[in-house]
């Protein structure tokens, strides 16, 4: 199976259905389809072997991805917030290449003269071109996307992901033409992000109509949601995190009629998520888990989970509302010990996955896939019913006198202070312990605390050994701009201090 | 006539009506698939003189079909007359568990 044959689903189910864009004025399915056909000719007349996408969201990215699906050459969309010479540097990786990028881009001189902006793309494939036969062959083993991994301690590599890999995501957690004919996604995360992406398929899949995001800001998401009627959005964290602020803070701001919000991509604090659910009392809140390697999402934590735990009187019930929830249809999940033996329920290890959407494949390198089991390097554990918890990175544990300590747990217990905005815990290097805990911090806007003062609140939540011995505290702490903590730079930033 | 090949993958059409299908899993072993009674044939066959479908129902777009005796499974990528069939049987929809968005 191929991407295109889900387009072809859709618009046989209904090719009049507005897809993209404002109810009134935006895309059809079948007009997506022919624009597919005709961009397909574009690549093909251009000789490319890929088609890079160098830019924010917007209605030119679906027609790119069905584009590139169409003439059986892998999507590669890149960051546009990267560096000049590094875009310049990967889409020489790439070439012969067609690219699309924002027009700062070509102006800057970070991609060549013959880039198309998505203007001149959507220019392009209005341009019936139904005439030109395409000669590229699409099977299920063929490349559909190659996705730049964010990097977060190593140089960027691209992850490589089958028709294969995508169509299974699709057709083992999507019902087809599911959606309700009202029902409108709010798409805020970037075209370089793998749920960017997953988005684009799923939704065309299920029946929902797509509006794009390009730049989000709290108060830009909140006009939208309210102008566009949208039902479901998905957020990361730190997205999540404005937008409360801005609710709580700006007393003419109202919550949105959502029924769903999703959230994923990084670590969400328990602290948001309490303050989100009061904010939005009739939304379903839904926390996914997902990896680029394994086609977006492989475990979550839907509504009802969220309201089942929120008003359990047990214990272990509710702590499931800071879990990930349980694998999704056609994915296995296991917890492995350091010598790869099964961890029992509740013991934390390193997770592995399985499943058909898993591709755990790179570009140019083996990967780490052993029988079929992808090694997600995040650290975890599953509860009795399949509840999984996630700690983080594996190379994030800080092991401090022997104990495997994990950064999360921490942080989430800094985040509860009220004087705290944001904060990041690592370990340094130290000759006695192995490593020690640092903790960087920042303040809330007009607060000051003191680094005993946050010491001694740790130390009456968590046992002694989890106390940071060192705290500093900083105005911004260095995330990607989906989120992702760079923890690398903190423990470089810290050790300096 | 030969045996049309049913493997993952494999895209089947109907021959009495607009129907097609997609094998999402493979039978463990070899059936007759067929949609209104008349075999199905691979989508790029060539087009042989049609039957008129039996009364007996359709094939829906989107709908997932299942064998439970062969473990064949099936996707419906456009919908037709005809029920689907494998070695006589019919073909049962997949309930959908639905699951709640995430992306």
């Amino acid at each position: 199976m191929d991407l295109g044959l889900l387009l072809d689903m859709a618009v046989s189910g209904d090719p009049d259905r507005v897809v993209l864009g404002t109810a009134d004025q935006g895309m059809t399915a079948q007009e997506l389809q022919q624009r597919a056909r005709n961009g397909a000719v574009a690549v093909q007349e251009a000789g490319a072997a890929h088609l890079m996408f160098v830019g924010s969201s917007g209605p030119a990215f679906p027609v790119a991805l069905f584009a590139a699906a169409a003439a059986g050459v892998p999507l590669v969309p890149l960051n546009y917030r990267m560096p000049g010479e590094q875009i310049a540097a990967l889409i020489a990786e790439n070439e012969p290449a067609l690219v699309i990028a924002d027009a700062w881009l070509r102006d800057s001189g970070a991609v060549g003269p013959d880039a198309l902006t998505p203007e001149q793309w959507l220019e392009r494939t209005a341009v019936d071109r139904s005439d030109v036969p395409l000669v590229g062959a699409v099977d299920s083993d063929a490349v559909a996307l190659l996705l730049y991994t964010s990097g977060t301690t190593a140089a960027p590599k691209a992850a490589v992901l089958r028709h294969r890999n995508l169509t299974s995501y699709v057709l083992s957690t999507i019902e087809f033409a599911s959606a309700d004919p009202s029902e409108a996604s709010l798409v805020s995360v970037p075209p370089y992000h793998i749920a960017g992406v997953a988005n684009t398929i799923t939704n065309l899949y299920a029946g929902r109509r797509v509006i794009h995001l390009p730049t989000f800001t709290p108060e830009a998401w909140l006009e939208t949601a309210h102008r566009e009627g949208v039902t479901h959005a998905l957020v990361v964290p730190t997205m999540l995190s404005r937008i409360v602020d801005h609710l709580e803070q700006d007393p003419a701001a109202t919550a949105p009629k959502l029924r769903a919000l999703a959230y994923g991509g990084a670590t969400m604090p328990s602290r948001v998520i309490e303050r989100a659910l009061a904010l939005f009392p009739d939304t379903g809140f839904v926390n996914a888990y997902g990896l680029t390697e394994t086609s977006s999402t492989i475990a979550l934590l839907g509504p009802d989970d969220h309201r089942a735990a929120g008003s359990s009187g047990d214990p272990e019930v509710r702590a499931r509302l800071g879990s990930a929830g349980r694998a999704v249809p056609g994915i296995e999940l296991e917890v492995r010990d350091e010598h790869g033996a099964p961890c029992p329920a509740g013991v934390a290890g390193d997770l592995w996955v399985s499943g058909e959407q898993v591709s755990g494949e790179y570009r140019g390198s083996a990967g780490n896939v052993v029988d079929g089991w992808f090694s997600t390097r995040d650290r975890g554990w599953l509860d009795a019913e399949g509840f999984l918890f996630i700690e983080g990175r594996t190379d994030d544990t800080i092991i401090r006198g022997g104990e495997n300590i994990a950064p999360a747990e921490i942080e989430d217990v800094l985040q509860r202070h009220p004087s705290v905005a944001d904060v990041a815990v690592v370990g340094l290097p130290d000759e006695e312990w192995g490593q020690r805990i640092a903790a960087a911090v920042v303040p809330r806007t007009g607060q000051t605390c003191s680094p005993e003062e946050l010491q001694a609140w740790v130390r009456t939540h968590l046992r002694g050994s989890k106390t940071p011995d060192l705290v500093v505290l900083t105005d911004a702490l260095p995330r990607t701009d989906t989120g992702k903590l760079l923890r690398r730079q903190v423990i470089a930033d810290l050790s300096r201090s | 006539m030969a045996v049309t090949e049913v493997k993952p993958g494999a895209r089947l059409r109907s021959t009495v009506s607009e129907a097609e299908v997609v094998v999402v899993r493979g039978p463990q072993d070899a059936v007759q698939l067929r949609c209104g009674g008349a075999p199905m044939v691979a989508l790029d066959a060539a087009t042989e003189a049609a039957a008129a479908p039996g009364d007996d129902g359709s094939t829906l777009l989107g709908k997932r079909y299942v064998d439970e005796t062969s473990s064949l499974e099936l996707l419906c990528t456009k919908g037709g007359a005809g029920a689907l069939t494998a070695d006589g049987r019919v073909l049962t929809l997949k309930g959908a568990k639905p699951l709640p968005s995430s992306d």
